[in-house]
């Protein structure tokens, strides 16, 4: 087994007295692929913006190569630079264009130099199919475009790992695709991502491990060829189900 | 007639005076809104802290300056403070400490409107960049602001233009003032030259307000 890079030990997260994660442990290894799936409002979103502190977390730890990140204000812009996020909405910033964006957190974040940051964003945008983007404003880009960008502004910083919160829920379906395949590109470059996705399909190919979290709690955690196909939990199983169309 | 009112401000030194009761308004309205910009950013970052006691404060700022009209402003600041607390200064700081105080409160809730209308994930994109707090300010929320203040802050500073005709009331001798003795000192030989006087002045105010709308346009269309 590899190397633990990121723990989570009972984090309790509760917004105006109503619990959203309840006790929640998680390990991800390193280069593993872990997809968290359940319903709206269980705590999905919530555990991964615990992981990189735009919520604090109420009690329990999360450790990040066994050094303790949670709990703390003063250097969380240092734990970010180690753990990329992109989130649902297009979040690029709109003033500036996709160069611009690109090089924003290398140059100003970890102080590097113009010159070798542009190369690697070229080499990037080549790989994700927007090496002609480069100029462009992000208000001329589609949603696909968009968020395939926002993948690269993340992978720039070299993150230790990826968090991804549903990429594709705000996106039509014909641009899904082209941003889950450099999703599943990235994976198979041994990224190691902590993705929220409602799309199954995806979820079984990327996954190493399905963990299934329902009301804050995780109820289920498998492999995806097990998860998806044999569940060993009931909630599972109707989870699955939803999913499910049948004339009847 | 005009030609009444040409021969008049060609007379004697007129004309230089008017200019100089221009000069006199540029320079109160520029130190005025260059003032109330700078302090009108600080108090709209101010603005947006989450203490009851500041909001309270801003709001009784902001409440001031938009219920008690500048004349009386002005009256309170130079004549007031004189008399009650024996503190004399010039109708020029009274006129630039009232126009502050009215400029900084209006663009600091600018700024504080400009500000909380920048979406929440932009904050938040940037500190997942690992960006620090006055980087993401500085690079992603600022240049944002920016833009989202030019058609008010304009708009602002042309009215701070306009009202500085007030400050003739406190005796300082500006474009406004200039043009009314001017006229005073003529009312017999050209008993017809007000009116094309006072188009004079409406045309001295429109050249200075003009190039600053199309500065605003200008902006507006390269940011968009």
């Amino acid at each position: 087994m590899a190397e633990t890079l990121l723990e989570i030990r009972n984090l309790h997260k509760s917004f105006e007295g109503v619990s959203v994660l309840k006790d929640v442990s998680l390990s991800i290894a390193q280069g593993e692929v872990v997809v968290i799936i359940g319903p709206s409002g269980c705590g999905k979103s919530t555990l991964l913006r615990c992981i990189n502190g735009l919520e604090a977390v109420d009690s329990g730890e999360i450790l990040l190569r066994g050094e303790r990140i949670s709990g703390q204000k003063k250097a969380l812009h240092l734990v970010r630079q180690r753990i990329g996020m992109v989130f649902q909405s297009y979040d690029l910033f709109p003033h500036m264009d996709v160069m611009a964006n690109l090089l924003l957190g290398p140059i100003k974040a970890l102080g590097k130099s113009r010159r070798e940051v542009a190369e690697e964003a070229e080499r990037f945008l080549v790989r994700v199919g927007l090496q002609d983007k480069a100029h462009a404003m992000p208000g001329q880009l589609s949603g696909g475009q968009k968020q395939r960008v926002a993948l690269v502004r993340a992978m720039l910083m070299h993150p230790e790992m990826l968090l991804l919160d549903e990429i594709t829920a705000a996106l039509d379906p014909e641009m899904v695709r082209e941003v889950l395949n450099v999703v599943l590109d990235l994976a198979r470059d041994g990224v190691t991502m902590a993705i929220v996705t409602h799309e199954m399909r995806f979820a079984e190919a990327v996954a190493d491990r399905v963990v299934f979290l329902e009301g804050g709690d995780i109820v289920e955690q498998a492999p995806p060829e097990k998860f998806f196909h044999q569940p060993e939990t009931e909630r599972a199983q109707q989870f699955l189900d939803t999913f499910d169309y049948k004339k009847s | 007639m005009p030609d009444q009112a040409l021969s008049v401000l060609l007379k004697g030194r007129n004309l230089e005076r008017l200019l100089g009761g221009l000069g006199v308004t540029l320079e109160l309205s520029a130190m005025s809104i260059v003032l109330s910009v700078l302090l009108g950013l600080v108090l709209g970052l101010i603005m947006t802290l989450r203490s009851s006691i500041i909001r309270a404060i801003c709001r009784l700022w902001l409440e001031t300056i938009r219920i008690v009209p500048q004349l009386v402003l002005l009256f309170l600041v130079y004549f007031g403070m004189a008399k009650t607390f024996d503190i004399q200064m010039s109708a020029e700081t009274a006129a630039v400490i009232v126009f502050t105080f009215w400029g900084t409160g209006e663009m600091g809730d600018l700024v504080r409107g400009a500000l909380t209308s920048i979406p929440r994930h932009q904050r938040e994109s940037a500190a997942a960049l690992g960006l620090t707090k006055v980087q993401s300010f500085r690079y992603v929320l600022l240049p944002q602001t920016l833009r989202r203040l030019i058609p008010q802050s304009i708009n602002l500073a042309t009215r701070m233009i306009k009202t500085t005709s007030l400050v003739m009331l406190i005796g300082v001798v500006e474009v406004l003032k200039v043009t009314q003795q001017i006229i005073d000192a003529n009312r017999y030989d050209a008993p017809q030259a007000a009116v094309w006087l006072y188009a004079v002045v409406f045309f001295l105010y429109f050249i200075v307000c003009w190039p600053i709308s199309l500065l605003a346009g200008w902006l507006e269309k390269k940011w968009s």
